[in-house]
């Protein structure tokens, strides 16, 4: 009885240890999917830590030009802290209303992050814009050299992230909740959330350390 | 044949996947995180700029917060964990740390005992003709 039964269980039990175990063959598309995406995120942070360590050894050699303490200004630094803050979790608001398939609460979690994103960038070009008038563009010094590339690099990123926030509007709005679609969205809610995580960085070292220094 | 036991291997969880929970229970985790991360930021601000505390111990502490602040995001907002459904999650975040580790820490150590070695550049220069 045992001898062909055991035959026909051989595959899923190879080494006879009495367990079987149903292989479940390869893993879902959002899993794939979300895990391409978590391992490009984390590529990306390893860049960004790149730029952190060029302004850590950088930060000091200002070649007779400002200091970090004589640029920051710490009120517009708390604010776009709280906006980027405030916006990751309206992004989980709205990934949370994608999985619920709501879309009144998604447009207005998505449109709510949007204009999150909008402040932090207007707010972070106007004072780039300060600075190169003021004659302290990134040529100035070394270490400003470092500050523009480092906070732009992030704010390239958020930009990017606020177009991908306004093409999956677009797309819950023409093609629904599809799972193409949620897909994307997971991969977007991913992107916003690490920029924040960077971002954290970013005002910890470059602004309020490098006003210490 | 009955002595074989069945074991159904579970699903692992996407990055930034919850288990299921209702809205309310994930709204809830949501909301912690946000007040978590808003009293580590006002903290950082408050000792960035008083004089409070002693003075030497400021950059530890942004770090510490800082630091601590990541933790909140991973955790609350994209839901790493560390159940047996996230360890391919865990895995690949920890390569990513350590080669940003290897980065940062590697660059400020050579070139802080390169920038302490060698002479000032406009001693340099004169050497080189």
């Amino acid at each position: 009885m045992s001898m062909t039964a055991t035959a026909g269980r051989a595959h899923a039990d190879p080494h006879h240890i009495g367990l079987v175990i149903e292989h479940p063959g390869p893993a879902p598309k959002r899993i794939v999917t979300a895990y391409g995406f978590w391992v490009f995120l984390l590529s990306d942070i390893v860049m960004f830590s790149c730029f952190f360590a060029a302004y850590a050894v950088l930060v000091g050699q200002t070649a007779g030009g400002p200091k970090g303490s004589e640029i920051f200004d710490q009120r517009n630094v708390a604010i776009e802290t709280v906006c980027l803050l405030l916006s990751s979790f309206t992004c989980g608001m709205a990934s949370i209303a994608a999985d619920v398939r709501n879309r009144f609460w998604f447009y207005l979690g998505m449109a709510v992050t949007c204009g999150l994103g909008v402040v932090f960038l207007a707010i972070e070009f106007r004072e780039f814009a300060d600075l190169v008038s003021r004659g302290y563009g990134p040529s100035r010094s070394a270490f400003l050299t470092a500050f523009f590339s480092l906070v732009g690099c992030h704010g390239l990123h958020v930009s990017a992230g606020v177009l991908w926030l306004l093409t999956m509007m677009a797309q819950v709005f023409a093609k629904g909740f599809r799972a193409d679609v949620l897909r994307r969205m997971m991969c977007f809610a991913l992107f916003w959330h690490a920029l924040d995580i960077v971002w954290v960085g970013v005002f910890s070292v470059v602004y309020l350390l490098g006003s210490g220094v | 044949m009955s002595d074989q036991a069945h074991v159904r291997t579970e699903r692992d969880l996407a990055p930034g996947e919850e288990e299921q929970h209702s809205v309310g229970a994930r709204i809830l985790g949501y909301v912690v995180g946000l007040v978590l991360a808003l009293l580590l930021t006002a903290t950082s601000f408050f000792i960035a700029g008083t004089d409070l505390v002693w003075q030497p111990s400021i950059p530890v502490a942004l770090i510490v917060l800082a630091i601590a602040q990541m933790g909140v995001h991973l955790v609350f907002f994209l839901h790493i964990t560390t159940g047996p459904d996230n360890t391919n999650n865990v895995l690949a975040l920890a390569f990513g740390l350590l080669v940003v580790f290897l980065v940062v820490g590697g660059t400020v150590w050579i070139m802080a005992h390169l920038n302490a070695n060698m002479p000032p550049m406009d001693q340099i220069m004169p050497m080189r003709r």
